[in-house]
Parts: structure tokens; sequence; C-alpha cells
């Protein structure tokens, strides 16, 4: 896996890591059918932390972050994301939801809306925005993710990389306070990936919450204050960057560096 | 070499040579002949064998057609005056003109009510066919079902206006109630529709028809190809929505509504439509209490808007399943409800992608229509074969009369088509 490192220098004046709790994850266990995905898991993410979840495939780190917005149900354990319980209740899910950003390897744009269209239909629909206010606040984080003059074109018309920056800026349209990337540039060509990491970098240098499952192991260097480490559905080691790439401590994540790393 | 200097070998030109045509057969239709039909042996066969059938076809069809008699009022008359030449009656067409297109009781000086009825009708689909026009037609469309039933049934006014109000009442309480909860909203709206039109309907008083400003046609008088025009009409738009809701139904996590959705599909489905109407016709009688009159016209509409519901909810299933993942995903992740979800971003798409299939049930539940001919209605099939072809000035003629009505049906059938081929282009939306 590449090792693509941003070339400019980032800005840390902005990523603090407060005191107030965003996520608290305790003692989470989720089956599919009979088949143990993710075991024990315990995990607090503070507000402007930047935590990157490797691991091989099949690890559960998706379905992990995918958990903590509902998309997946949990059976045991508790989650509190943003001071709000997940539970059955429909609207707490739907509460939440509209707390915590996703982004997708495969982008979900919707496209039989226009990349404006996609930027103001959650606000106008689930946050009551007047669409004047939704339409400026679209331009100003589609201006942010360096598209706005593609901001009537259809999702279809663009490029991979493209149609990535303009689902983050759909997520950022909501206002999260969480943000939440699965896999965000494993879809992407080389030079795609840079301009998608760019984006992301800028949001951390704003101080927003992130999870990132990535295989971007540069990002996680430069960007991250904390590496979460999965395999087999537990969280195998967890440490900050500097420590946990030049000094793992379990021989899974050192082969796993190895092979990521090695070549 | 006049025009050059021919003792060098450096070369300038002094005269224009002018612009000559080419060889006859590099251009024009030579050119297009050579390359389209005579490419080949082979081609040049097919090209003679084709000209060879159709110049067969023409021949015996061309004469009939032209030699057409148009005026006489008998089959006998029409023989006398094509004295044994080929030739179509079609004065049958002319002389049972209204009967074809109306039937043969609806009273002949009421025709301008369904025709100005058929006029409104395409103003009122206009916004929903071409949603670029504004959308404030759409209010027109949504009065049209109760302006058209008092244009073509007649009788007291009071009638569709209950109907209307019971709509609105009904509109109303879901409007209030279904944003705190939707099942208090649904229920109570149908619960306010129903309490409007029983109250509405004893307040009509008893001869409130007989002396209304327009003549009141019982449905048993309705015929002809308005017969067909209207149950096609009234069918299509009201199986899409049911269908819809079947669709969304069956994939429900309910399992009350998962079961009731797949049982009513799969009994619809596997059964004859032509056994669904002889129950409309015959066998729901039994079930309603002796003295009601549920209207055989709304007996057959129930029918057939069941039958196609249950086609169309598998189309639109179909598109459901074809729809990725994600996309549900997406909707959901930036907090869409159930109802915003579906109706914003999962039901267009999946409604583009059984665009086709749609307009193929659409397409047989209009020829479909024509059916009802068989349980004694009489539609332009109905006609045809019924007081038509029974008639003794007309006994016989059928070439002239089936030809018709599959004109009549074809030009319908082929404008839908040629409508949804529009529609799937005007909403692709990448450039493929």
């Amino acid at each position: 896996m590449s090792e693509l490192m941003s070339d400019r220098a980032i800005d840390r004046s902005k990523m603090q890591v407060s005191d107030e709790v965003a996520i608290e994850i305790n003692g989470m266990n989720k089956w599919y059918g009979s088949f143990h995905v993710l075991r024990d898991i315990n995990l607090t993410v503070n507000q402007g932390e930047r935590i990157v979840i490797a691991g091989p495939s099949g690890s559960g780190k998706s379905t992990l972050i995918r958990c903590l917005n509902a998309l997946e149900e949990h059976q045991q354990g508790k989650i509190v994301v943003d001071g709000t319980e997940l539970s059955n209740d429909l609207k707490n899910i739907d509460k939440i939801r509209s707390e915590v950003g996703m982004v997708f390897q495969h982008f979900n744009l919707f496209p039989h809306l226009t990349i404006l269209e996609n930027c103001t239909l959650a606000p106008i629909w689930v946050r009551k925005t007047p669409k004047k206010e939704a339409e400026e606040r679209a331009m100003h984080f589609l201006e942010k993710v360096k598209i706005p003059e593609q901001a009537h074109k259809y999702p279809g018309m663009l490029s991979g990389g493209q149609q990535q920056r303009v689902a983050i800026a759909r997520s950022l349209c909501m206002m999260p306070r969480i943000m939440l990337f699965d896999e965000p540039t494993s879809a992407l060509d080389p030079e795609m990936i840079k301009e998608v990491l760019d984006t992301m970098i800028e949001l951390a240098e704003e101080g927003m919450t992130m999870l990132c499952v990535t295989h971007e192991m540069g990002f996680a260097r430069q960007v991250a204050n904390r590496v979460i480490f999965m395999d087999a559905g537990q969280i195998v080691e967890q440490n900050e960057p500097e420590e946990f790439f030049n000094n793992p401590k379990s021989d899974r994540t050192k082969l796993f560096l190895s092979q990521i790393l090695g070549h | 070499m006049s025009d050059t200097h021919a003792h060098s070998i450096a070369f300038v030109r002094e005269t224009e040579i002018p612009p000559a045509p080419p060889p006859a057969g590099e251009t024009g239709p030579v050119k297009w002949l050579r390359e389209n039909l005579f490419s080949n042996a082979v081609n040049s066969a097919l090209t003679i064998a084709a000209l060879l059938v159709i110049y067969l076809l023409l021949s015996k069809t061309l004469p009939w057609l032209l030699n057409g008699v148009w005026t006489t009022s008998s089959l006998a008359e029409c023989r006398e005056v094509l004295q044994g030449k080929t030739g179509a009656c079609f004065s049958v067409l002319t002389e049972r003109w209204n009967q074809l297109l109306y039937g043969f009781k609806y009273p002949s000086d009421q025709y301008w009510r369904p025709n100005l009825a058929l006029v409104l009708l395409l103003f009122a689909i206009a916004p929903v066919l071409f949603f670029d026009l504004p959308r404030k037609l759409l209010a027109f469309t949504a009065v049209y079902p109760f302006l058209a039933f008092w244009l073509i049934w007649g009788g007291t006014i009071l009638a569709p206006i209950v109907a209307l109000v019971g709509f609105v009442a009904g509109a109303f309480v879901f409007q209030t109630y279904g944003k705190s909860s939707f099942a208090v909203g649904f229920f109570g709206a149908i619960a306010a529709a129903f309490a409007v039109w029983i109250i509405g309907g004893m307040l009509i008083p008893d001869g409130a028809s007989d002396n209304a400003m327009l003549q009141a046609v019982p449905s048993r008088d309705l015929g002809g190809f308005m017969l067909n025009l209207m149950l096609g009409v009234t069918c299509v738009s009201l199986s899409l929505p049911l269908g819809i809701a079947l669709a969304l139904g069956r994939q429900s996590d309910m399992p009350l509504i998962k079961w009731i959705c797949v049982v009513f599909i799969e009994f619809v489905r596997g059964v004859p439509l032509i056994t669904l109407l002889f129950v409309a016709s015959v066998m729901l009688a039994y079930f309603f209490p002796p003295e009601s009159t549920v209207d055989l016209f709304l007996r057959v509409v129930i029918m057939i808007t069941m039958f196609s519901a249950a086609y169309i909810a598998e189309v639109i299933r179909g598109g459901l399943a074809a729809l990725p993942k994600g996309q549900y995903e997406a909707a959901d992740s930036l907090g869409l409800d159930y109802p915003q979800a579906m109706r914003l971003i999962i039901l267009p798409q999946a409604l583009k992608i059984s665009i086709p299939g749609i307009v193929n049930v659409a397409v047989g539940l209009f020829k479909d229509t024509t059916l009802v001919s068989v349980i004694s209605m009489f539609d332009l099939v109905g006609m045809i074969r019924g007081p038509i072809l029974a008639s003794t000035e007309w006994n016989g003629v059928y070439w002239e009369l089936l030809g018709f009505a599959a004109l009549l049906f074809f030009v319908v059938c082929y404008g839908i088509s040629q409508y949804s081929q529009w529609l799937e282009r005007r909403l692709a939306t990448d450039h493929r």
C-alpha cells in the first residue's frame, strides 16, 4: 500500500483534543447470524480526536463505524454518540444520524440530483433550513472542497475524486459534530486519493472529530492522534501514530505493518 | 500544359480548375442504392424479394382502401355501389361513428359532455406527464376526477362535491396529525373521509338527480371507445400508486404488512383477469347487501386496478432491487426518515428504472379493457361484436370494423410508448 504524504505543512493549531466525550462504546458485541464480528469493543473518543482504524479486511473495522450511526445494529453493549444513546428508538437514531456525517467508499451520491441538490437535500428536509440559506451553505462547502463550478452538474459527470469531495461536502452541509469515513479513498486512482486526503486534512485542521477506516498510513501518521488496529473483530492495539508505526507491541500488528508498509 | 511553366520543376498554378460533378455512380440516390440495397448479390436478391412482397401487399390493400365506400347505410347498399369490385365498406364507420365512440345508449344530445371531459383530461394530465410545466397546474389535476365524473355521469353536482370534500378532509387530518404519528394521521384521515362521505351522502336529497343541470346517465349506458378510455385512464392512474404501495409493503420490516402484500400480489397475479371480471359482474353482488347498488363500472375498475397494481408492484420491486444498497445507506446516514428517503431518494430512481416495465403494464392494461365486452359491457369491441355486427345492415363487415378498432388502440398505445421513451431521455442524468 502506498504511503501518500501531503506535501504541505499541517497547521496543528486548532487540532486540540477536548475533554468532552464525543463517542463512548462500552462492551459492544455484534453477530452476523452466528458469526461474531465485533467482540467486546470498548472505545472512548473525545471531541476533536482524529482516529484512524486500520486492520486486515474482514476485521470488523467498517462494521464498527457503521454501528456508530446505526447502519448496522449491535446486539450487546452500549453506544453513546454525542450524549444520545443508540437504541431502537427511531427518533434517537435519526437525531444521531443528523449529527454524524458519513463518507462511503463508493461515494453514494444521489445520481438523480444535481451536486447542489445533493448538498441541500438533507438540510432542507431534515433540518428545515430555508432553501436559500441551504444553497448558500452548500456553495460555501463546495468552495471548500474546491468544486463550486460543478454545482449544477450531475454526479455521473464527475470524476471519482470529485464525487468523493462532493460526498464530504454533502455531509458537512448538515453541520455534523463527528465525521465517519469508511475507506474513503479505496475506490480511487492514486491522483484522486491525494485530492480527497487533502480535503480530509483540511477538515482535521479545523478541529473536526474524525473516525477514519483507511489504508492510507501516510494520512494516519500526519493527521491522526490515535491509531487503532483491529483484527478478528477485536481491538488489538491502539497507540499514538509515532509509537504505533515505529514500535508496535503485538505480533499481529507487526505482521500487518510489515505487509502493508513492506514494499 | 498551357497553364504551367513546363520548362522548370517549379510549379505555379495560374488558372483555377473548376469543380466538376462526380461520376454518376458516386453521389445521390444511385450511391445510396448501391450501398444500402445492392451492395452484394445476397442483398440484391433480398431487396428484390422485399419489393415483390411490398408490391403484392399494396396491390391487394390499396384498391380495397382507395375504392372504399363511405356513404351507404347498409352492407347490401355498399355491395351494390361496388358492383363486385374490390373495396372497403367504410360507411359502417361513418354510419355507426357515434356508436363506436360512445356506445348505443348514451344520450346523443349529451355527447359534448364526454368530449369536454376528454379535452379537459389533456389539460389535467399535462402537468403530470411533463413536469417542467408550472406545478400550480396540478391543482386542476386534483379537481379533474370529480369534474369528469360530474360531466360524464351527470346528475346532482352534490355527489362529486361531497366526494371531493371527503378527500380534502382526509388530507387535512393527515397534514395535522400525520407529522407526530404516521398511523394516527393515516387512519384518522380515512375515518374523516368516510365520515364526510356518509354524512354528506345522507344530506343529499333523494330526488337531487332528477332535475339536475346535467341529465343523469347510468353506468350501463356508457360504451364505445369512450368506455375503454375511461377504464384505461382510471385504472392506470389508480394502479400506479397502489402498485408503489404494494411494492414498498412487500419490502417492509413489519411482517403483517409484508404478508398482506405478498398474498395479495401472488393471488391476484395468479388469477386470469377474465375470471376477476366475471367475479366483478356476477359474484360480487352476493357479497354486497341485496339493495346496495355498487356500480358495475366501479366493480370493474376495482378488479382491473387490483390486477394491474399487482403487476406494477412486481415491476417496481425489480427497480427497488436494482438500486445499490449504498443509496439507502446514504439516505439513512443523512438522517432522512423512511417516508423522506423513499420519496426523495429511492422511489425517483426505482421508478426511473421501472419506466419500461410500467409502460408495458399500462399498455397491456389499456388493451385489456376490451375484455369487459365479455361481461356484456359495450366497449368498442363489445359494440362491434354486439349491436353492430348483429344488425341486419352490417352483418359481415369484419375487416373495416376490427381494423378501425386496432387503429384506435394503436394510436393511443404508440403515443404512450413514445412518451415513455421521451421520459427516459429526459431523466437521463449521466452522459452516456
